[in-house]
């Protein structure tokens, strides 16, 4: 008796498994748009299907048993403890037979052909992009191509606030997006500069931990246009629910004329290196690379948060000599969340930023800080 | 030594002081036990306010309520405390008072050593939220914050608030490897004359392995927050890839403690159910040796399955392989356990008082658990779960109804024999439907909430998740209110209520039944013989 429902549950789980192959059941992942995110929505379905299944029939079993063997009724305790005959040995182990089956073939086969899958980065990739997690935005690089840009969230503090009505894409968008061509295999390769993030886009049925100071990689093949958005999904630190991941997937021909416009603005970008500026200049430019890079922590005010994240106001570094704040610009400080922007921002932006810090909520040094100044003293360690 | 002693002259219990230093100097497993459990539950209170503060600011998308730095320490708070001060001392509580009634030894082997560890605690508790309470008035950048995994590097971010938390992990870990050397010792060597090995009640069974896995862990975790204090102020490098270290190490170190912890948690309520499903089925336990086999396997599987939690971390192929395989193995034990469980209600002679209500509760709902664990077994497949809801969800139904369910399971269950009072029915019956509703409304929709791709940890969340979101708040709510119920309950037990019998449960057994309710302060002075 106690054996037979093994046997039957297993049989209706897989009948179910089957069934589910088709229809798109309450459990299912954000639509699947690559290999991967097909099959590995493919082993889930399989999975929920018979554990759905299992947990239902057992329950089933239970409930009648609260029902028939009520000690209301009258149903006196029977007393067997263990199974006392070969044929009840038999019927009890078959459940156990069944769930090795369960565990190693139904399931384990084809998540091993899953797993083998997910991991075959690099075989015909035909661009490779890397991805880096900062505090608390992601950095996207095309090392063939020379480009690298970084990706913040666009959405309005006052919309997080509640202060203004919240966007269809809410907490979703971003100002530059990662673009891919779509049907090609991209390979991307994940670090940070920092603490550990994780990049995920739920319709890529991928996510990666991006490591500080080790790579590591997995693909994804687009196969429909479109935009494509995920989170981080690693606790990095107090702005880790606001840093969005998003994605572009465009065709060949779009692909190629973004990449072109791309290497257009490097080359600005390089230009505006050497080129000297005036205060006013430099503190508008510096003002909105405050305003995506900065105001997490230190605020919009310059104010910070009291204990957790220094004022810039009359602060020692701002108002002391200019090559210290520079440094601690470039550099950060370590062991704390101030990041070392040197790898994110050109000599231009940072020269751009130290002089809004500078000249903007009473401090007033006057100083215009040039590219070159910058450039002088990146790389110089401590 | 054939006499079973159950009654004692009341100049006896006379020695001891009274008053506060009572509690303080007290070596009586009794006076501890109580101790652990009045802690136990003030903690289950205090984290479960804390992760209410969190549901009530995700009720809805924006930040109306806390600011993120704020939210973080609270998720991380909750998880601590509730994994450490309420999960442990709880089981640790029960296990100190009952321990020496079901083995019919008169007291744990080593009652000074009980005594240091449960006082420990109380220190290492105010370490951890001190920092905390003091941010909050404005002292200090508050607590730990990097969530219970206090994952490296982000760990060597936070303020002053970690160093208390690295310190507090050190109390807890001399407090919990005390307890478990206490436990080895007393089962080992203070069984009555006659209880052989196999004939030891399944409780006995499950705290033993719970102790030897513990004092397997805790040592390792212990190593893991002194290198990360070490890397912190001491210009080490071992969690920094710059220095020659590798954040990753630190995961391995801690998931080689934190996915035992969950089988620390599971086993002594694993061999508490069978008590009680015997007691109200009336019918002996099935399979007791099978359930103690499952047991040892649990134990063995339990420490060489840790990386499964880090698929998503990078790893080789082979090591995603070995670490999917070797989870999936812990179904077969986990489903004898069921097996066993259920055949032990078949055709037995059912009542469903409060225990038992709670006690099916566990298998229900632990069983829900567990089937999604062998989903996230899959490696491939656990890229979409990891870090997602469905993992918030999936641990919840695997330690929720083990630590909060089965406690209560086995409170309910003693409380007679603690009490001499038998407990208010109704009010046991409110409290367990309320907690199983307000349970599944809170956790079925995060389940829904990961598919749809909401990491967790996020203080705030884009609007396809708002009505899920909503719904499971409310849950919270209820299932936070439903405990008010159980403290009620309590404090109405301890007064008063229908005399107790010696054995309060119509079908109950074992040695502890032979004793009055309530059981005097000394009991089995002169060991019971077992047949």
């Amino acid at each position: 008796m106690r054996g037979v429902r093994g046997e039957l549950v297993l049989g209706a789980a897989l009948a179910l498994a089957s069934a589910t192959a088709t229809a798109k059941p309450f459990w299912a992942f954000p639509d699947p748009v690559t290999p991967i995110a097909r099959e590995t929505l493919h082993v889930h379905n399989l999975f929920m299907a018979v554990i759905v299944t299992l947990f239902f029939a057992v329950l089933a079993i239970m409930l009648y048993s609260f029902w028939k063997h009520r000690k209301s009724q009258g149903h006196q305790a029977a007393t067997f403890t263990q199974p006392n005959s070969r044929k009840q040995w038999a019927w009890v182990l078959a459940p156990f037979a069944g769930l090795l089956i369960l565990d190693y073939g139904v399931f384990g086969v084809p998540a091993y052909h899953a797993v083998l899958s997910y991991e075959d980065t690099q075989n015909n990739a035909e661009l490779v992009v890397k991805v880096t997690g900062s505090q608390w935005l992601w950095q996207y690089e095309y090392p063939k191509e020379g480009i690298k840009f970084a990706s913040h969230l666009t959405t309005p503090r006052d919309q997080i606030d509640n202060k203004a009505p919240k966007g269809e894409n809410y907490l979703l968008e971003v100002d530059n997006p990662l673009v891919l061509p779509v049907g090609k295999k991209v390979r991307v390769i994940t670090t940070s500069n920092d603490v550990i993030h994780s990049w995920w886009v739920p319709a890529f049925g991928v996510k990666r931990d991006a490591v500080p100071g080790f790579l590591r990689e997995f693909w994804v093949k687009v196969e429909q246009p479109g935009t494509y958005r995920g989170q981080c999904s690693e606790l990095c630190g107090k702005e880790h629910g606001f840093m969005p991941v998003v994605v572009n997937v465009v065709s060949q021909a779009e692909y190629t004329a973004w990449v072109t416009k791309q290497k257009d603005a490097v080359a600005k970008d390089k230009e505006l290196s050497n080129a000297v500026l005036s205060l006013d200049d430099l503190k508008a430019r510096g003002e909105k690379i405050y305003a995506t890079n900065c105001t997490a922590c230190h605020q919009a005010t310059g104010m910070g948060v009291p204990n957790v994240f220094p004022s810039l106001v009359g602060s020692k570094v701002i108002t002391g000599p200019v090559e210290e704040h520079i440094k601690v610009v470039l550099n950060g400080r370590p062991n704390t969340p101030m990041a070392a922007w040197s790898k994110q921002l050109s000599d231009a932006d940072i020269a751009a930023v130290v002089t809004y810090e500078r000249n903007s909520w009473g401090n007033k040094t006057g100083d215009a800080v040039q590219a070159a100044a910058v450039g002088k003293l990146r790389g110089d360690s401590r | 030594m054939s006499v079973a002693t159950t009654t004692h002259p009341g100049g006896h219990e006379a020695h001891h002081p009274s008053g506060l230093l009572r509690w303080i100097q007290t070596t009586n497993h009794k006076d501890i036990a109580v101790m652990y459990l009045t802690f136990a539950v003030i903690m289950l209170l205090i984290a479960g306010a804390m992760i209410l503060v969190v549901r009530a600011e995700l009720f809805q998308p924006g930040l109306q309520i806390v600011q993120p730095e704020f939210f973080n320490q609270l998720i991380t708070l909750h998880g601590l405390i509730m994994v450490f001060g309420f999960a442990m001392p709880a089981a640790t509580g029960l296990a100190n008072y009952m321990l020496p009634l079901m083995i019919g030894a008169p007291d744990m082997a080593l009652p000074r050593l009980n005594n240091w560890g449960f006082w420990i605690l109380p220190p290492a508790a105010v370490m951890l939220v001190l920092p905390f309470f003091l941010g909050l008035g404005g002292v200090g950048a508050g607590g730990i914050d990097t969530g219970w995994t206090i994952y490296a590097p982000l760990s060597m971010q936070s303020g002053w608030g970690m160093d208390f938390a690295i310190f507090s992990v050190h109390m807890l870990g001399v407090s919990s490897i005390l307890a478990s050397i206490n436990v080895i010792v007393t089962v080992l060597n203070m069984r009555a004359p006659g209880m052989t090995f196999w004939k030891m009640p399944l409780f006995a069974h499950g705290f033993l392995y719970t102790a030897i896995i513990l004092i397997t862990i805790m040592p390792v975790l212990a190593g893991g927050v002194t290198m990360l204090l070490l890397d912190r102020h001491f210009g080490t490098n071992f969690y920094n890839a710059a220095g020659g270290g590798d954040p990753v190490l630190w995961q391995h170190i801690f998931w080689f403690m934190g996915h035992p912890e969950v089988y620390v948690l599971l086993l002594p309520i694993a061999g508490l159910v069978p008590h009680i499903l015997s007691a109200f089925t009336r019918k002996p336990t099935y399979g007791y040796k099978a359930q103690v086999y499952s047991m040892w396997g649990i134990m063995f599987l339990s420490v060489i399955v840790w990386a499964h939690h880090m698929f998503t971390s990078g790893m080789s192929v082979g090591g995603q392989l070995y670490f999917m395989y070797s989870t999936m193995a812990i179904s077969l034990p986990l489903a004898v356990l069921f097996f066993c469980w259920i055949a032990t209600i078949w055709r037995g002679s059912l009542t469903f008082e409060t225990p038992m209500l709670f006690a099916i509760g566990f298998i229900v709902l632990f069983g829900w658990g567990g089937l999604t664990g062998l989903v996230l077994a899959d490696a491939a497949a656990d890229p979409q779960y990891h870090n997602a809801y469905f993992l918030v969800a999936h641990f919840h139904y695997a330690l929720y109804p083990t630590t909060v369910f089965g406690a209560m399971a086995g409170i309910y269950y003693w409380l007679p024999k603690w009490t001499g009072h038998m407990l208010d029915e109704r009010l046991g019956q409110w409290h367990f439907w309320v907690a199983l509703i307000g349970f599944n409304v809170t956790f079925i929709p995060q389940f829904l909430l990961g598919l749809a791709g909401m990491p967790r940890r996020i203080p705030d969340y884009p609007l396809m998740f708002a009505d899920w979101n909503m719904v499971s708040t409310v849950g919270a709510f209820v299932l936070g209110a439903s405990h008010l119920i159980f403290v009620w309950n309590v404090i109405k037990c301890v007064r008063g209520g229908k005399k107790a019998e010696a054995r309060a449960w119509e079908g109950a057994e074992g040695l502890e039944w032979t004793v009055p309710s309530p059981a005097p302060y000394h009991t089995f002075e002169t060991q019971p013989a077992v047949k």
